[in-house]
């Protein structure tokens, strides 16, 4: 078979690779085909129909997303058939719609609204099918609002539950004109196995799926003059921000994200960077504690591998779906809610502030970080630790109303306390980030010398593939650690739970043999989150990676134990790493959930 | 009465030489069987028509170390009861079709999908087939088939909806291509045919590529069964020569007072009285999977239409746009038409979504809606407005 097609594409040839469609075949040339059920993370649905193409030779149109390029082919684009064709469609999803634009959270980040845009609606050829609909919103949930009378049944989000989280919490309900989006007996979106990882909704093309938004609640807060409003940012918002707000993906905007919240009148701007290095303290330390337990105490009730136990919808699927590893999970609290608990505690000490009046809010890559916040472990301070969770895209949101020109913006610093952090620390927003962290650390306490790579860069467990793997060799290790002599720490990294899913099943057949493995719910790890700026696609997140380390590499401090405020708070607060301090607000259990 | 038409004795005639064919194809070589099916001209008798000696030809070309041969056994299409009659008379002439097939495509299984308001069969298939497999054991020939039974739902007919199905997904036509001839049943090249395409075959290799081609004309080779309801005075099966004059056929089977026939079911064309002479029923006119529906002067073409859309709305698997609400729309656009609603010109606004849906559908199922609706739309205008 020849590796190459040949076909024509509005009078232009071009020679593509075998086994791409039309529609690649097009975008190399530039020409634009309108599309809705395609998705570059997903596989080809062909269900929507508005990518349809004049196909010379053929008696219907061809979908250009489904199509093979297939020699010889001759294309047309443009056509009167194909307008027409694609006007009836879009026309069809509307009558179908609740196309309330104005009151839409969607509004003008829409595809639906950009095609019927596009295409000039002026008036409805057909006629309003919406009356006779029973549609439903679905907004008990605390990060995902499912309106039903906004979906146009492209099943993006069943694909993305299905293929990249192997979750299936939606999925695709009756026939004909009453074929909808469901879940397992129509439960509501918190009573099923979702995770909440949003993956869905940062895919859905209109607002159908959507986070549920907690942007007026943060502004009350910020104008209410009784409280103290203080914001923590996740490694993974500095490097997407920019995305929303006009800017090439892959900027990193730090500094222009600081000075930002400031304006919108936060009283503190921290970073949940710091608590990303205390994760790194408390979970490297509970990691070789471990390792000892099993080691040489032979203690078979401490389980290994340990898992990472920072991503909230890595959380939620191994309680539904392996609830006998939940004692693998390091018992340490997600950078987030480290960082709720402290606030509360130590910072109001600190600073002086009664805790009962600090309103606290973090900006998130992530919506199941929503859910996390208001789970109820998360309250050691005595009050809920963490009280609003909001997206990268609702902040983005929140600068556009402030009439904020973001890009002119100077680039400003955190606040102290609870501002300082590492390049450790950023990289917690990549796949491997975390392990790369905790290996910087962790070799280091046990050897005393810096992890043996070049510019302290551990590339075997960054990267895209889906499930890595690395091994680190211990030698010459310290006199406390003598019993890790020789000892060879196998790592493993997964990431979307898809690829988590695949790692279990290899640790549950005993097929793999790790001591550490970490996990992050979502594909590219937090800079593919579910509340990251859309589109988020396989390019876009190779970029924001990208940015990651090399904000990492700008860093003056690239070690979470030379972090010099994680220093000070083991001095003057915590004590030391598992203290029964740390035990109290940084670590806590999780709990198994119903299957279904 | 004198009949017009020639009644014809091929699907049902003789089942117990079932064993002798068997014994006869099997030693006969690939190429010699596949050269009798092909010179047959016998197209599929599910509804499209597709030249089956090609299929089995482009699934015998794949190299794949698994194939499957699958008889489609659905037959959901209203007004469309033949392949339950066949089944239920003649079960090892289907299981002979597959297995000649799967000796020529190289299937070691095959797989009846049965349709699921047809349980009461299974108990009888099932006994038929311990006697198919015996008969195989005992000629070498190493071939099993399963029954499975359908969903219930008419989309699993469509033969990429119905391989879904059989892997216990629902029932959603696939892109295609893709064809079933190299991804069907678990994604491995696939034979799937009508139940009658399968019988057709075995009679060939039974009578001979001439016998066959005495019957029918160049384009419409052969015989078919025909499911006659409606407005006759003799319902039932019958097996007919493809090509006759639709003008005949209601002569021999209308009640005098017939002024259209639905040729193909709720997916086929709805012919009117005035053109009943220059209708030739067969690939070259119109074709039919087998239904054939008399109307006579009391019905009101109207309620036909919107049973038959109320059908689609109801039976389209949902999943692409133009077939989901399209459907919808045609209903709810006839009735406000009839209403007063909207005006006789909203007519032709359907019209033109009719054929929207023929080109974009993903599926047959969406494709064909336009037939019925634009040819009973066309040709009882009024019907549809007084
Ligand atoms: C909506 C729909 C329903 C169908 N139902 C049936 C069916 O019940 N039985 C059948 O044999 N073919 C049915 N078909 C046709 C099949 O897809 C397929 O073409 C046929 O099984 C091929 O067999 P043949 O070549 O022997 O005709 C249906 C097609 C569509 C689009
Ligand atoms: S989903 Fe899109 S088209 Fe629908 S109301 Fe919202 S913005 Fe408008
Ligand atoms: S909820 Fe969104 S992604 Fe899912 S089918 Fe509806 S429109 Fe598509
Ligand atoms: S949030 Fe994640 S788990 Fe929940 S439905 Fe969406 S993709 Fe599935
Ligand atoms: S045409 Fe109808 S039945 Fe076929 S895929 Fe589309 S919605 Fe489903
Ligand atoms: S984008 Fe091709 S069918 Fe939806």
């Amino acid at each position: 078979m020849a590796n190459t097609v040949n076909i024509k594409i509005d009078g232009i040839d071009i020679s593509v690779e075998a086994g791409k469609t039309v529609l690649d075949a097009a975008k190399e040339l530039n020409i634009h085909i309108p599309t809705l059920c395609y998705h570059e993370d997903l596989c080809v649905a062909g269900n929507c129909r508005v990518c349809v193409v004049e196909q010379e030779g053929a008696k219907n149109l061809v979908a250009s997303c489904a199509m093979p390029a297939q020699e010889g082919m001759v294309i047309h684009t443009n056509t009167h058939k194909v307008r027409n064709a694609r006007r009836h469609v879009v026309e069809l999803l509307l009558s179908e719609h609740n196309a309330d634009c104005t009151k839409c959270y969607k509004n003008t980040k829409c595809e639906l609204q950009d095609l019927a845009s596009e295409m000039v609606i002026n008036e409805h050829m057909f006629l309003d099918l919406v009356p006779e609909k029973n549609y439903t919103v679905d907004k008990q949930s605390s990060s995902i609002i499912k309106d039903d009378s906004k979906c146009i049944r492209c099943q993006r989000c069943v694909r993305t539950c299905h293929e990249l989280q192997h979750v299936s919490a939606l999925g695709v309900a009756y026939k004909g004109d009453q074929m909808k989006i469901s879940t397992f007996f129509e439960n509501p979106m918190y009573d099923v196995v979702c995770t909440n990882c949003g993956q869905c909704v940062n895919r859905c093309p209109t607002g159908a799926l959507i986070e549920k938004n907690y942007i007026d609640q943060v502004w009350d807060a910020i104008y209410d003059p009784d409280t103290h409003v203080i914001v923590q940012t996740a490694p993974a918002t500095r490097i997407a921000l920019g995305e929303d707000l006009g800017m090439e993906s892959g900027s990193i905007v730090t500094g222009k994200m600081a000075a930002s919240l400031r304006k919108l009148g936060f009283d503190s701007v921290l970073d949940t960077d710091f608590t990303a290095d205390l994760t790194i303290m408390e979970e490297g330390t509970e990691l070789l504690t471990r390792l000892k337990k099993v080691l040489v105490d032979k203690d078979e009730s401490v389980k290994v591998p340990m898992f990472t136990s920072c991503s909230p919808g890595w959380i939620k699927f191994i309680e539904h779906m392996y609830p006998d590893y939940l004692d693998n999970l390091s018992t340490c609290k997600s950078p987030q809610q480290m960082f709720g608990a402290l606030a509360k505690t130590y910072y109001a000490q600190k600073r002086n502030i009664d805790p009962a009046k600090i309103v606290s809010v973090s900006i998130m890559p992530c919506t199941a970080k929503k859910f996390e916040a208001a789970r109820p472990e998360m309250r050691d301070s005595g009050f809920q630790d963490v009280d609003l969770g909001i997206t990268t895209r609702e902040l983005a949101v929140m600068i556009k109303q402030a009439g904020i020109n973001f890009q002119e913006l100077p680039d400003e610093k955190f606040d102290s306390i609870m501002g300082a952090s590492t390049g450790a620390a950023v990289i917690f927003g990549a796949t491997g980030g975390v392990m790369e962290a905790a290996l910087r650390t962790a070799y280091e306490i046990v050897t005393g010398r810096e992890v043996p790579f070049e510019n302290l860069n551990i590339t075997a467990v960054r990267g895209m593939e889906g499930v890595r793997e690395a091994t680190v060799k211990l030698e010459n290790v310290l006199p406390a650690w003598s019993f890790l002599e020789g000892v060879e720490l196998k790592t493993a990294v997964a990431h979307g739970l898809t690829n988590a899913h695949q790692i279990m099943e290899a640790i549950k057949k005993g097929e793999a043999n790790y001591h550490f493995v970490e996990v992050m719910g979502c594909p590219g790890g937090c800079i593919g989150g579910g509340g990251q700026p859309i589109p988020t696609t396989p390019e876009i997140r190779r970029k924001r990676a990208e940015a990651i380390y090399r904000e990492d590499e700008g860093m003056e401090i690239r070690k979470s134990h030379e972090n010099p405020e994680v220093q000070q708070i083991y001095k003057d607060f915590l004590g030391e790493p598992l203290s029964d301090k740390s035990h109290w607000l940084l670590h806590t259990h999780y709990h198994k959930r119903k299957r279904v | 009465m004198d009949k017009k038409l020639k009644r014809v004795d091929l699907i049902f005639s003789e089942e117990c030489v079932c064993k002798d064919v068997l014994t006869t194809s099997l030693k006969k070589s690939n190429d010699d069987i596949l050269k009798d099916i092909l010179d047959s001209g016998l197209r599929g008798r599910g509804g499209a028509g597709f030249p089956t000696g090609l299929k089995w030809k482009f699934t015998a070309q794949e190299t794949s170390e698994e194939k499957y041969v699958v008889c489609n056994a659905d037959e959901g299409e209203p007004g469309t009861f033949k392949d339950r009659e066949i089944l239920s008379r003649v079960p090892l002439k289907v299981f002979g079709g597959m297995a000649i097939c799967a000796k020529i495509i190289g299937a070691k299984h095959g797989y009846v999908y049965l349709r699921g308001e047809y349980q009461f069969l299974k108990a009888e298939l099932e006994k038929a087939l311990v006697e198919f497999h015996a008969t195989i054991k005992e000629l070498g020939f190493d071939f099993q088939i399963h029954i499975l039974m359908g969903s219930g739902a008419y989309i699993c007919g469509e033969e990429s909806a119905l391989f879904e199905s059989m892997e216990g997904k629902r029932g959603e036509p696939r892109n295609k291509p893709p064809y079933p001839t190299i991804a069907g049943f678990r994604n491995k090249p696939t034979v799937i045919n009508n139940v009658e395409t399968l019988v057709y075959a075995f009679m060939i290799c039974r009578i001979g590529t001439e016998k066959f081609m005495e019957l029918g004309t160049t384009d419409s080779r052969g015989s078919k069964v025909f499911s006659i309801s409606g407005d006759t005075p003799i319902a039932g099966i019958y097996e007919l020569e493809l090509g006759m004059s639709l003008e005949d056929f209601v002569e021999d089977f209308g009640d005098g007072d017939t002024k259209a026939v639905q040729v193909g079911g709720a997916s086929g064309f709805c012919v009117p009285r005035k053109k009943f002479k220059d209708t030739i029923i067969g690939f070259e006119g119109v074709p039919t999977g087998g239904s054939m529906m008399l109307f006579n002067s009391s019905r009101s073409m109207y309620n036909v239409l919107k049973n038959y859309v109320e059908f689609f709305e109801e039976e389209s698997c949902g999943q692409c746009t133009p077939c989901r609400v399209g459907c919808q729309q045609l209903k709810i656009g006839i009735e406000a038409v009839k209403k007063g609603e909207k005006s006789v010109h909203y007519l032709d606004t359907l019209q033109k979504l009719a054929d929207t849906m023929k080109v974009t559908a993903k599926c047959g199922l969406g494709q064909s809606v336009a037939n019925s609706f634009s040819s009973i739309v066309d040709n009882f205008k009024e019907e549809m407005i007084y």
